[in-house]
């Protein structure tokens, strides 16, 4: 167990820095693998110091169906901004929204916050010094409380589940 | 280059261009600062996505397998929100006009 977390302190980091190598390299060769590899093992010990409380993914399922629920909805939020873009300007009902949030792992909330910036007509402006809330500019919000609502079980439910599902 | 690739290719390129005038577009009509925001995060992500597609599925069909265009996504998924939340963090820090109907309060800092 000591020997994994002094050579593979971030496992996931790893599989990732492979994947987007092979992509780089744009084909499949020993050599590339070999050196993909390396470079998988040699980052995540150079940028060690920059995650001070490595994320744990306790389910990689629910984060790559929370992925895929993602990517459709970033379609969906493309058509209705392209909409609201399209439609007159005095429709649209901007607003801040104070959006407190439960999760507490700092990589969670960064996932959290890009995801909200990437959906429906919403961007995340800003995080509290305290972590506890996320400042989201909304295009065209109808109900602040049911916005909330919507991110709450569709995007931070499944990511407490992914990363802090041993908290209750 | 059988028809029907031709033909998704084309769509692809289409939808994508589509896509990202309009989110161009939004940057020159939308009213105030934090609104025009939207239009680059969005409409723009789902334009390159499109385009980047499209450059796949071509040059798959050409015989080479063509994967690391995905690569392009990635990072703009990665970059686009945390350009966005800067500028965003920027404009409340300078306290830029906002459209006057906008409900809640920006923060101050």
């Amino acid at each position: 167990m000591t020997t994994r977390r002094r050579w593979l302190p971030h496992p996931w980091l790893s599989l990732v820095l492979l994947g987007i190598w092979q992509l780089l390299v744009n084909q499949l060769s020993v050599g590339s693998l070999l050196l993909g590899l390396v470079l998988a093992l040699l980052i995540p010990q150079l940028t060690r110091r920059f995650w001070p409380r490595p994320p744990t993914l306790y389910r990689p399922l629910v984060l790559a169906r929370f992925a895929l629920r993602v990517l459709g909805d970033i379609v969906v939020a493309n058509v209705q901004v392209a909409r609201l873009v399209l439609g007159p300007n005095a429709r649209l009902r901007p607003a801040f929204v104070v959006y407190p949030l439960e999760l507490r792992n700092e990589f969670a909330i960064s996932v959290l916050a890009n995801t909200i910036s990437l959906t429906p007509g919403t961007v995340s402006a800003d995080i509290s010094d305290d972590h506890a809330c996320l400042l989201i500019h909304g295009l065209d919000v109808p109900d602040a409380q049911e916005l909330i609502d919507t991110i709450k079980q569709r995007y931070e439910k499944p990511l407490m589940e992914a990363f802090e599902c041993s908290r209750p | 280059m059988p028809d029907l690739i031709e033909w998704l290719v084309a769509g692809l390129l289409l939808t994508g261009s589509l896509f990202a005038l309009i989110g161009s577009f939004g940057l020159f009509k939308l009213p105030d600062f934090y609104m025009r925001l939207h239009g680059p995060t969005k409409a723009t992500t789902l334009g390159v996505g499109a385009l980047v597609l499209g450059s796949m599925l071509y040059f798959s069909s050409t015989g080479e397998l063509g994967l690391h265009e995905l690569l392009i996504s990635i990072f703009l998924f990665m970059t686009a929100p945390t350009s966005a939340s800067m500028l965003a963090k920027a404009a409340m820090q300078l306290q830029v006009r906002r459209e006057g109907r906008t409900r809640g309060e920006p923060w101050k800092h």
